[in-house]
C-alpha cells in the first residue's frame, strides 16, 4: 500500500512496487490529464511535478515516489507559474489536438518556477524532452515567453464572448 | 446544391486537390449519395431525437432547446486542425450566437446527415473540411435565423425584415420587444423550412476572418478534454496487445504461464495474427503481455527486406505496364535534356495519441468509444464481426490526440472488437507506441524517374514525370479507380503544376506492396510525395539553365496570379537575394498549389562541416482563399510545415525479415523545441471560396529543405529522408567534436 500526495489531496493506492505513476495516476485513480505517449521517457506526454520538479511519470515506479508531493495538469493551475503558462496557452492558442499539451504544459511551469525569465537556450534545454507531432513549438517558446514576461509580442486569439 | 461535383469534367476535379479528388470524380459512377446539408433530410428527425429531442433542430447541425446553450453538431471531427472552432464560426455567425453561447457534440455515425462530398462519405481528410462546409454551414445557420425571427415576428405580428437578431436574441427595435432563441425554439420547430434564405454580407462578418480562440482549448490546456483513450466504462478491464512482427504473419501458439503471475493479470485473448493480455490496468496488461512466449508463423513476407521492395519498385519502374495521368502535347525533337531519379521512403503516421479502442460486446449490442476519422466506417466493420445489425452498434467519437490519416483506418478498431467479441467486460484495448509504430499502415513508398527539356534561353518545353509506386485508394475505396486503373492521388501535384510548360507527359506504374503490408492516407497525400519531386526538379531546372530559382519559377507563372502572388511575397519577406549568405548556409524555395490553396515556402538552413542539417528560417506565404480563423490558419501553417521538415529530416520506415526495424521516439524521430526555426507565416488576401490548410505546410516542407541544403552545400539530395553521410564537408570535419549540434536558429534571422 502506497499513501501519494497528489494535487495536495491524499491517496492510497495498493498496486505493484514497479507499477510506473502513469499508470497509478490514470488506471487506479482516475486522473486523465496525464497521457500515455511512448512508455520510454521519450516524449514528455506524461510529465508531471515531483517536488516541483518536472519527471516523466511513465517510467517512474510508485515505489520510488515516496512523500514527494505529486502535481497533475489537473493541480498545476493552483500554482503561480502553472495558472501564467495556462493563461499564456489560451491567449496564444497553443493547442492544436491537444494530446501532449498536459506534458508541454507541466515541463513550461516547472522551468518558470525555477527560472522567471528563461532565455531561448534555457526554453530549449526544458522543452526539448516534450515531443508535440502537431509541431506547435513556434506557440510554445511563444507562450513560455509571453507567461515569463505578462509581454503580448505574437498574434492574440479572442475568447469567446468577446467578439 | 450539395449534390457532389459529378459533372466537372476531369480537369477540373484535378485541380481541386489531394485526397478530394478522387472522390470528386467517382461521383460520375452516378452513386447517388446524401451530404450534409442546411436543410432537413430523411434521417433527420430520429437523429435529433437521439439527440435530446430539442424543441427545434432545422438540420443535421442545430440544436436548440427551451433551455441552456445553442447546440452544434460537429459534421467533421477535431483533431487537432481547429475545424471545430471554424465550423461553430461558420454556424454561429449566421445563426447569431455567440461562440460563448455554444456547445459542441461529435457527429454520431450517419452517412447521409454528415457525409462530406468531396470524400463522397462521413469522413474527416484531405483537407476538405472547410472547403466542404463552407456553403453549407453558412446556410444551415441562416436557415435557423430565418425560422426564429419569423417565429418571434408572428408573434409580434411585425415584418420579420423589422427584426434584428444578437447573441441569441431576437429583437424588434420599434417596440422594445426581445425574444430569446430558447423562448423561440417550439415555435421555429412547427414552421416551414425556407426554400431560400440571405447570407450575410462578408463586410458585417464578426466572427469569420478574426483571429477567434480554439472552442477545445479552455479544455485541453487543464487536462480535461477526453480522448478516446480516456473512456472510462463501468467495468472495463484493460489490455495490451501485440501483432505478428513479421507482417502477415500469423499466431501459432502462446505460453502464458508466466504471464499469469503477473500482479493484476486478468486473461489472454487471441486472434489470428496477435494476442492481447486483459489487466486491471495497463501496467499489468504490459507486464503481462512482456512474460509471453509466443510462436510466430512469419509466413511469406519472413525474408523480406527495404533494399527487396526498392528493387522490385525500380524493375517495375523500367518495364511495368503504364497508365497515363496527363498527356499533353508532343515530346519535342530537341532541347537539352535533365533527367533525375527521386525516391520517397515508407513513413508511420506516429500520432502523439496510441491508438485504441474501448469495446463492449454483448448478445445483442456492441459499443464502442473511440477517437475516428470514419466513424461510420467503424458501424460498418462492427457489425460486420459481430453479426449484430448496424443499428445495434453504438459508436462514441471523441476528441482525436493526432489523425494525420492513421485514423482513416479502423484496423486497430476490427482488432479490438475481435478481441472484445471473446470477454463479457467492457475491453479497453491501448496499442504501445511500439505496436503503433510498428503496425501502421504506412505512406507509400515511391520510385519516380523525372525528366524535362530545356529551350535555349533555358525555358522548359516538355516534362515528364514516371511514377511507380502502391496504391492505397485501391484498397481504401476501390470505386475511387479511375476506369483506366488509375489513383488519382497518386499524380495529384505532378499532372498540374502552376508553370507554364508547353507540353508533358506523367504516367504511373501500379506496384502494389506485398500482402499484409498495407499503405495508408498519411498528411498532405499525393501533394507530399509529388510536390517533393516536382519542386526539387524545378530547382534543378534553374540550375541547369542558370537561372535563380526564384526568377525562374517567377518567369513561368505569368498565368497563375495567385502562385505568383504566393511567391512574390516569401520572396520579399524573406528579403530573397537582398544580401549574401554565411558559407554553408542556404535558402530553398518551393511553390505548389494543392488543396485549393496556394503556398509558397523558403527555408533557410545550415549545413555543418559534419553534415547536420540546422533549420534556420523559414517564411510562408499563403494564399487559401477567405479565411475563416486567422489564428487557426496561421497554426495550421506553422505546425504543418515543421510536421513536414521534421519528416524529410529524420523519418524512414524501413524492415527486416518482413517486420519494421523502428520501435519508438528514438529511432522514429521527431524535430524537437530545440531544432525548430524562426517561423513567420504571411497571408496573400483573398475573396475566393476557402481552400484546404491543414496539410498545406506539410506538402510543401521536404522540396524547400532539399533545395535549401543544395544551395548551401551544392549537393542535390533526391531521396527523404535527408542523407547527412552526403553533406559532410571532408573527412576530417567528422573527426571535430560537435558540440552545439541541434542549435536552432530562433534567436532570430542570421546576421548577414
Amino acid at each position: 500500500m502506497y499513501v501519494l500526495s497528489i494535487n495536495g489531496e491524499k491517496h492510497s493506492v495498493d498496486v505493484p512496487a514497479d507499477m510506473p505513476l502513469l499508470w497509478v495516476l490514470r488506471d487506479v485513480i482516475g486522473l486523465m490529464g496525464t497521457k500515455f505517449g511512448c512508455g520510454i521517457a521519450q516524449c514528455g506526454a506524461c510529465t508531471v511535478h515531483l517536488d516541483g520538479q518536472a519527471v516523466r511519470s511513465c517510467v517512474l515506479p510508485i515505489r520510488t515516489v515516496g512523500a514527494r508531493s505529486v502535481t497533475t495538469i489537473e493541480g498545476v493551475g493552483a500554482t503561480p507559474s502553472g495558472k501564467k503558462v495556462q493563461t499564456a496557452w489560451l491567449d496564444v492558442d497553443v493547442v492544436q489536438c491537444g494530446y501532449c499539451q498536459s506534458g508541454q504544459i507541466m515541463s513550461a511551469a516547472a522551468l518558470l518556477a525555477q527560472i522567471e525569465n528563461p532565455t531561448d537556450d534555457e526554453i530549449n534545454a526544458a522543452m526539448s524532452g516534450n515531443i508535440c507531432r502537431c509541431a506547435t513549438y513556434v506557440r510554445i517558446r511563444a507562450a513560455i515567453k509571453q507567461a515569463a514576461s505578462g509581454k503580448a509580442d505574437v498574434l492574440q486569439t479572442i475568447p469567446a464572448g468577446a467578439t | 446544391m450539395n449534390a457532389p461535383a459529378v459533372d466537372l469534367p476531369r480537369r477540373r476535379a484535378i485541380k481541386l486537390g489531394g485526397l478530394a479528388l478522387a472522390f470528386v470524380w467517382l461521383g460520375a459512377g452516378g452513386r447517388a449519395r446524401a451530404f450534409i446539408n442546411a436543410r432537413p433530410q430523411s434521417g433527420d428527425a430520429a437523429a435529433a431525437s437521439a439527440d435530446g429531442n430539442p424543441a427545434f433542430a432545422p438540420n443535421a447541425f442545430i440544436r436548440i432547446d427551451a433551455e441552456g446553450p445553442v447546440r452544434l453538431v460537429m459534421p467533421n471531427v477535431e483533431m487537432g486542425q481547429g475545424i471545430y472552432t471554424g465550423a461553430c464560426a461558420m454556424l454561429a455567425e449566421e445563426l447569431g450566437v455567440g461562440m460563448d453561447q455554444i456547445i459542441v457534440e461529435h457527429a454520431p455515425p450517419n452517412q447521409a446527415l454528415y457525409g462530406i462530398p468531396l470524400l463522397g462519405e462521413q469522413a474527416t481528410g484531405g483537407s476538405t473540411s472547410t472547403r466542404d462546409q463552407w456553403a453549407v454551414l453558412r446556410e444551415a445557420g441562416a436557415v435557423a435565423r430565418t425560422m426564429l425571427v419569423t417565429a418571434a415576428a408572428n408573434r409580434w405580428r411585425v415584418d420579420p425584415a423589422s427584426c434584428t437578431v444578437e447573441r441569441g436574441v431576437v429583437g424588434h427595435a420599434a417596440s422594445g420587444r426581445k425574444l430569446a432563441f430558447g423562448a423561440l425554439a417550439k415555435a421555429a420547430g412547427v414552421l416551414p423550412i425556407p426554400a431560400k434564405v440571405a447570407l450575410k454580407d462578408p463586410a458585417a462578418f464578426t466572427l469569420i476572418g478574426k483571429p477567434l480562440r480554439r472552442i477545445d482549448s479552455a479544455d485541453k490546456v487543464v487536462g480535461a478534454t477526453q480522448f478516446g483513450i480516456d473512456a472510462k466504462v463501468p467495468g472495463m478491464k484493460i489490455a495490451t496487445v501485440k501483432a505478428c512482427p513479421t507482417r502477415g504473419g500469423k499466431l501459432v501458439s502462446v505460453d502464458d504461464a508466466r504471464a499469469r503471475a503477473v500482479p493484476g493479470f486478468v486473461e489472454v485473448v487471441k486472434i489470428g495474427n496477435a494476442v492481447a493480455v486483459v489487466g486491471d490496468h495497463f501496467w499489468a496488461a504490459k507486464q503481462g503481455l512482456d512474460a509471453l512466449s509466443i510462436q510466430w508463423d512469419p509466413g511469406e513476407n519472413a525474408q523480406l527486406t527495404t533494399a527487396v521492395l526498392t528493387e522490385a519498385l525500380a524493375e517495375r519502374s523500367r518495364d511495368g505496364a503504364t497508365i497515363v495521368g496527363r498527356q499533353q502535347g508532343k515530346k519535342p525533337d530537341e532541347g537539352k535534356s535533365v533527367e533525375a531519379l527521386y525516391q520517397l521512403p515508407l513513413l508511420a503516421h506516429a500520432p502523439m495519441e496510441p491508438l485504441n479502442t474501448t469495446v463492449h460486446v454483448t448478445s445483442d449490442r456492441c459499443e464502442i468509444w473511440v477517437g475516428t476519422q470514419v466513424p461510420a466506417r467503424c458501424v460498418s466493420v462492427a457489425a460486420k464481426i459481430t453479426g449484430l445489425p448496424e443499428s445495434k452498434v453504438i459508436v462514441h467519437n471523441h476528441y482525436i490526440g493526432g489523425g494525420f490519416g492513421r485514423r482513416l483506418e479502423t484496423d486497430s478498431i476490427e482488432q479490438a472488437v475481435l478481441f472484445a467479441k471473446q470477454v463479457k467486460y467492457p475491453l479497453k484495448v491501448i496499442w504501445t507506441r511500439e505496436e503503433d509504430i510498428r503496425h501502421d499502415l504506412m505512406r507509400p513508398m515511391y520510385y519516380d524517374r523525372i525528366s524535362a527539356l530545356l529551350a535555349k534561353d533555358g525555358r522548359p518545353l516538355w516534362y515528364s514525370d514516371h511514377i511507380t509506386s502502391g496504391t492505397v485508394l485501391a484498397r481504401w475505396l476501390p470505386d475511387g479507380m479511375s476506369k483506366e486503373g488509375l489513383d488519382d492521388d497518386v499524380i495529384e501535384c505532378a499532372a498540374e503544376t502552376p508553370y507554364a510548360i508547353p507540353n508533358c507527359h506523367v504516367d504511373w506504374v501500379r506496384h502494389d506492396m506485398p500482402r499484409g503490408l498495407h499503405i495508408g492516407w498519411w498528411r498532405g497525400v499525393g501533394p507530399t510525395h509529388n510536390l517533393f519531386v516536382i519542386e526539387s526538379f524545378m530547382d534543378e531546372l534553374a540550375h541547369a539553365a542558370g537561372k535563380d530559382p526564384v526568377a525562374y519559377r517567377r518567369s513561368l507563372l505569368a498565368k497563375d496570379s495567385r502562385a505568383l502572388a504566393v511567391l512574390n511575397l516569401a520572396a520579399e519577406k524573406i528579403g530573397w537575394g537582398q544580401s549574401s549568405l554565411p558559407p554553408r548556409v542556404g535558402r530553398g524555395v518551393a511553390l505548389g498549389s494543392p488543396f485549393g490553396s496556394h503556398i509558397c515556402l523558403i527555408v533557410e538552413t545550415q549545413v555543418t562541416p559534419q553534415g547536420e542539417v540546422q533549420l534556420r528560417r523559414a517564411v510562408v506565404a499563403v494564399d487559401c482563399g477567405i479565411v475563416i480563423n486567422p489564428s487557426s490558419a496561421e497554426a495550421q501553417m506553422q505546425g504543418g510545415v515543421l510536421f513536414g521538415l521534421s519528416t524529410a529530416l529524420y523519418s524512414a520506415i524501413t524492415l527486416k525479415n518482413g517486420a519494421v526495424e523502428q520501435s519508438n521516439f528514438h529511432d522514429y524521430r521527431n524535430l524537437r523545441m530545440n531544432e525548430v526555426p524562426t517561423m513567420e507565416v504571411y497571408r496573400v488576401a483573398s475573396k475566393e471560396a476557402p481552400g484546404g490548410l491543414g496539410e498545406l505546410g506539410t506538402a510543401i516542407a521536404a522540396p524547400a529543405l532539399g533545395n535549401a541544403i543544395f544551395a548551401a552545400t551544392g549537393v542535390r539530395l533526391r531521396s527523404l529522408p535527408i542523407d547527412r553521410s552526403q553533406l559532410v564537408e571532408n573527412a576530417d570535419s567528422l573527426r571535430t567534436v560537435v558540440t552545439d549540434s541541434g542549435h536552432g536558429g530562433h534567436q532570430g534571422p542570421a546576421k548577414v
